[in-house]
C-alpha cells in the first residue's frame, strides 16, 4: 500500500491517443481500467441508473405526447406566493440552487482528499449532506402541496391530463429517494474520514467514489429539470 | 492512490465550474420566468440543459482526465438511448393520433362522420 514509488496510470500503460489508446487498454490481457476498481464499478453502476432515469423520462415523454388531455402547466402547479408575490416556478428554482451548492462542496471535498486533508473533506461533505436533506425537505414540501392543496394524484388531478400525477410521483420520486441514499452514503463516508479509517487504509479512493454518485444525483435533476419543470 | 496523483487540479477549476453552473441555472430558470414559448424555448432548455450536464460530467465527475477506454465505455452505451427516444415519439404520436380519430377529441374524425347526417 505505501509504497515510494509513484507511477501513474500513464507510466505503466503508455499514452496512446484516442482510439489507438482504447484497443491498447482493451487488448493484451491485462486489466482494462487502470483506475481504483471502486471507481469503475460505480462508473458501471452509474451507467446502469442513466439507462433506468432515461427509461422513465422517455415513458414520461411517450404519456405526455400521447394524451389527448391537455397538460397540466409546470410554471403554475409549482408557483409559490411568496410575501404576496406569485412567482412561478420559484421552489424549484431554489431546490435547483441547493444540489448545484451541494455538487460544488463535494467536488472541492474531492479535490481535498487527494490532499488528505482530513477536517476539510470532513466538514466539506457534512455540508454537501446537509445540503441533499435540505433538498430532500424542499421535495417533502412540494409533495405535500401538490397532494393536499392541488389535490394531485398518481391516477389523476384537477388540472388536466392523469399521466402528469403518474410521471411526477415516478421520476421526482426515485430522484428524492436517490438524493435520500446519497445523504447517508455521504454520512457515513464523512464520518470514517474524521475517525482516520482511510488513512489505515491507506487510501482516500472512496471520497471520489462518493462523489461520483453525488454528482451524477445533481445531473439526474438537470435532465429533470429542463424535461419536467421545464419544458 | 498512486494512480490518482494525475487528477489533482488547482481549485480554481472547480470554482469557475461551480459559478458557470449557477449562472446556467439561472438562465435555465428565466427561460420560464420570461415565458419564451416554442422553439426558442425547447432550444434554450437544451442548450443550457447540455451545458450543464457536460460541466458536471467533464470537470466534477473528472471524466475529460480519463483514459479513454473509460470514456468510451461510459458514454457510449446511452447512446443507444436514442433509438429508445425515437421510437417512443414516433409511437406517442401514433397513439395521439389514434386516440384523437377513435375518442372524437379533435373534430378529424368527427367532420368526416358527421358529413352523413
Amino acid at each position: 500500500m505505501a509504497q515510494e514509488v509513484v507511477t501513474t496510470a500513464d507510466q505503466t500503460f503508455g499514452t496512446k491517443p484516442g482510439w489507438e489508446g482504447v484497443v491498447a487498454d482493451w487488448s493484451s490481457d491485462r486489466q482494462t481500467f487502470p483506475v481504483h476498481w471502486g471507481k469503475a464499478m460505480m462508473w458501471i453502476f452509474l451507467l446502469s441508473d442513466t439507462f433506468i432515469f432515461s427509461c422513465f423520462l422517455t415513458g414520461y415523454m411517450n404519456v405526455r405526447m400521447s394524451t389527448t388531455d391537455p397538460w397540466p402547466n409546470p410554471s403554475e402547479v409549482f408557483a409559490l406566493t411568496i410575501f404576496g408575490n406569485h412567482i412561478p416556478l420559484i421552489l424549484i428554482a431554489i431546490m435547483t440552487f441547493v444540489l448545484i451548492s451541494s455538487s460544488g462542496t463535494m467536488a472541492m471535498a474531492v479535490n481535498f482528499s487527494h490532499r488528505r486533508n482530513k477536517k476539510a473533506i470532513f466538514w466539506l461533505m457534512i455540508a454537501t449532506a446537509m445540503f441533499g436533506a435540505t433538498f430532500v425537505g424542499m421535495q417533502a414540501f412540494e409533495w405535500t402541496k401538490l397532494i393536499v392543496e392541488e389535490g394531485v394524484r398518481p391516477w389523476g388531478n384537477p388540472m388536466g391530463a392523469a399521466q402528469f400525477g403518474s410521471s411526477f410521483f415516478m421520476i421526482t420520486g426515485f430522484h428524492g429517494m436517490h438524493v435520500s441514499a446519497g445523504v447517508i452514503y455521504l454520512l457515513v463516508v464523512a464520518n470514517r474520514v474524521r475517525t482516520g479509517f482511510y488513512d489505515r487504509k491507506g487510501s482516500y479512493d472512496t471520497v471520489e467514489i462518493a462523489g461520483l454518485y453525488w454528482h451524477f444525483v445533481d445531473l439526474v435533476w438537470v435532465f429533470i429539470f429542463a424535461f419536467f419543470y421545464l419544458w | 492512490m498512486a494512480q490518482e496523483s494525475a487528477q489533482e487540479h488547482p481549485i480554481s477549476v472547480y470554482f469557475i465550474v461551480w459559478g458557470a453552473l449557477f449562472v446556467l441555472s439561472a438562465f435555465s430558470y428565466m427561460v420560464d420566468y420570461l415565458q419564451f414559448q416554442g422553439y426558442t424555448r425547447w432550444i434554450l432548455i437544451l442548450t443550457f440543459m447540455w451545458m450543464k450536464a457536460g460541466a458536471i460530467v467533464a470537470i466534477f465527475m473528472h471524466m475529460r482526465w480519463e483514459r479513454p477506454a473509460l470514456i468510451y465505455a461510459i458514454l457510449g452505451p446511452p447512446l443507444c438511448l436514442l433509438v429508445l427516444v425515437g421510437f417512443m415519439a414516433v409511437e406517442g404520436d401514433f397513439t395521439s393520433l389514434t386516440r384523437e380519430m377513435f375518442f372524437g377529441v379533435s373534430n378529424v374524425f368527427d367532420a368526416a362522420a358527421g358529413s352523413g347526417h
